[in-house]
């Protein structure tokens, strides 16, 4: 054979792992720039004011986020009091009781809504909610970014319920234990880490989320004190002082953008190191 | 300890198999979780039923020639979506042309060539990427991306390729274009990850016979890996497509928002779910409102096909995930 030939293949085979290393590398870029910049521009426009004051009218420079903040904290509240029961309690369901159909029905009705752009969540509540009672609202912002939780905890629940060894629900009904105070004390209990750790993971996804709020939470300049009014968040404010042709309002929303990543990747990796080697035992 | 519990309970031994503790707390535990699981069921045909609903009076008024139709009207009240289809699809498979070579040639290095050492590292920061909200990328994006895209990539494009129909109007940096890297970059993880899931899945013996016959490491990819996982490669595509579709925030703060359809990719333009993003707060009603859902119902239609189409070639739909991935 031509040993040109065999030479020929491993320059080949080289080159396309020098191109295959280049993809990674090149995937992973925008996260270290987005990362460089958000660090760059973020931190000089962050200050005490920016999560202490409110936001200053039009020209006033100056001013904070500091309701944007707390409105996104009532949001998540809401949210996870519509998102966590029914998302924890229907993966029971699946886990637990459901047959095979059923099963295969509800998984296949997650993964369609949980491929649901953000967008239309935003506007079917506010056909639900915001045009019958013509107001827009915390409860129905609260309701948009719970009703997005709902497929992500219902999966990731049913999953850690799953990895609970059956040994442990037989010695249980050995016990005579009552079915649901099996599924309440031994089932959830062995699997709680992994489930919060989903709880967790789809607060972060929700917190971040701008477009089910345009058309629920509508935004404003000031303290929320009654959960049937409009409520600023932070996403929304940062969309809509990047959008802005002000300068300052510009630099609040790197401030902005910068403290929203920082508690969304702060939950992330929380979460990781949370669970990272300690669910030996579920892993079969 | 139970056995104390239990026969309290029942009074005789004998009782204990004829009355089992906690009946009715089972019933009742059962239909509450059943009507939770049930709940999810509920939402997809309320989404469904809602969009429908609000756009019956604008599908009743245009009919099909709402999809054909380019003008946008308020003030004629005459509506057509056939701009921000054009804009959803073109920048949704411009992204997805970027990403996927991207994606496969990332997921390969992972799988197949990467030292143990950098791949969990790489891996955990592909799900950072992932993990960045929509609207922080859209802020990056108004002040880093589309000034540099501007200044650097396209006056060289206009040079070079300004012949072609693709590139003429002026570049201001909004446009088409930057709305699909800025897509490219979102939808970069979901199918980097998906792609990992389906090469991992291919069978070592697979690999070890192509080397065996003394393949190179790029045969071995070539021939054991990737032809065997065609399928999967197409269903994690088409998940990305999906991701793409739907895209919303960052689009909007990139795209220009015009409602004028043009050949030029450096044009503005928009899609539909920035559409959609950019009427909020205003009060609408009747035909405008309805045509804003029906915009809405197509998203959710496109949506949920590609989803559905996805997950048949990777086989995932309803199915239980893997442990572990």
């Amino acid at each position: 054979m031509n040993p040109w030939y065999y030479h020929w293949r491993k320059i080949k085979s080289s080159c396309v792992s020098a191109l295959c290393l280049l993809c990674a590398l090149v995937v992973i870029a925008p996260l270290a720039l987005v990362l460089f910049n958000l660090l760059q521009k973020g931190a000089s426009s962050l200050d005490l004011h920016f999560f202490t004051q409110l936001p200053k009218p039009v020209g006033e420079s100056g001013g904070g986020m500091a309701n944007a903040i707390v409105g996104s904290a009532t949001l998540l509240g809401l949210a996870g009091l519509m998102g966590i029961p029914v998302g924890v309690l229907g993966g029971i369901y699946l886990s637990e009781f459901g047959s095979l159909r059923m099963n295969w029905a509800v998984r296949f009705a997650a993964d369609i809504l949980n491929g649901t752009p953000s967008i239309v969540w935003g506007i079917v509540v506010y056909a639900l909610v915001v045009l019958p009672i013509t107001r827009y609202s915390a409860y129905a912002a609260g309701l948009a970014l719970g009703l997005m939780m709902i497929p992500l905890i219902l999966r990731t629940t049913e999953e850690m319920l799953v990895m609970v060894p059956n040994s442990y629900r037989e010695a249980a009904f050995a016990l005579g234990i009552p079915h649901w105070k099996i599924v309440l004390h031994i089932v959830l209990k062995t699997a709680g880490r992994g489930i919060i750790t989903g709880i967790l993971l789809a607060a972060a996804r929700v917190a971040g989320e701008t477009a089910p709020l345009l058309f629920t939470a509508l935004g404003n300049d000031y303290w929320n004190h009654n959960l049937s009014d409009p409520i600023e968040a932070l996403p929304h404010k940062i969309f809509i002082y990047a959008s802005s042709p002000f300068s300052d309002w510009n630099r609040q929303a790197w401030a902005g953008a910068l403290v929203l990543i920082l508690f969304v990747l702060a939950l992330n990796i929380g979460v990781r190191v949370m669970t990272r080697g300690r669910t030996p035992h579920l892993a079969k | 300890m139970n056995a104390a519990i239990v026969s309290g309970k029942t009074g005789s031994p004998a009782g204990l198999a004829l009355a089992p503790p906690g009946k009715a707390g089972d019933k009742v535990f059962r239909l509450l979780t059943w009507l939770m699981a049930m709940m999810v069921l509920a939402l997809l045909a309320l989404v469904g039923w809602t969009l429908c609903r609000g756009s019956a009076l604008s599908l009743t008024k245009f009919g099909w020639s709402f999809c054909v139709h380019s003008d946008w009207d308020p003030v004629n009240g005459d509506f057509g979506a056939l701009t921000f289809i054009y804009g959803t699809f073109v920048s949704s498979l411009l992204a997805l042309f970027i990403a996927l070579p991207l994606s496969l040639g990332t997921a390969v290095y992972l799988t197949e060539l990467a030292p143990g050492w950098v791949r969990q590292p790489a891996i955990s920061m592909i799900e950072m990427l992932a993990a960045i909200p929509s609207v922080v990328l859209g802020v990056w994006g108004i002040f880093v991306m589309v000034p540099w895209l501007r200044d650097g990539p396209y006056p060289l494009l206009l040079k070079y390729f300004g012949f072609l129909p693709l590139f003429r109007s002026p570049a201001t940096g909004f446009c088409i274009l930057s709305a699909s890297v800025l897509i490219a970059i979102m939808i970069l993880p979901i199918i980097t990850s998906i792609a990992r899931e389906v090469f991992r899945a291919v069978p070592d013996a697979q690999r070890e016979a192509a080397f065996a016959l003394g393949a190179t490491r790029w045969e071995v990819t070539r021939l054991a890996v990737l032809r065997y996982s065609v399928r999967g490669i197409f269903g994690a595509a088409m998940l990305g497509l999906g991701r793409a579709l739907g895209e919303t925030m960052a689009v909007t703060m990139v795209i220009g928002n015009s409602d004028k359809i043009s050949a030029s990719l450096l044009s503005p333009g928009n899609t539909l779910a920035s559409k959609i993003a950019n009427e909020y707060a205003e009060t609408l009603k009747g035909i405008p409102l309805s045509a804003l859902f029906e915009l809405g119902l197509m998203l959710l239609l496109v949506t949920v096909v590609t989803n559905i189409l996805a997950h048949l070639l990777i086989g995932a739909l309803g199915a239980r995930q893997r442990p572990g991935t």
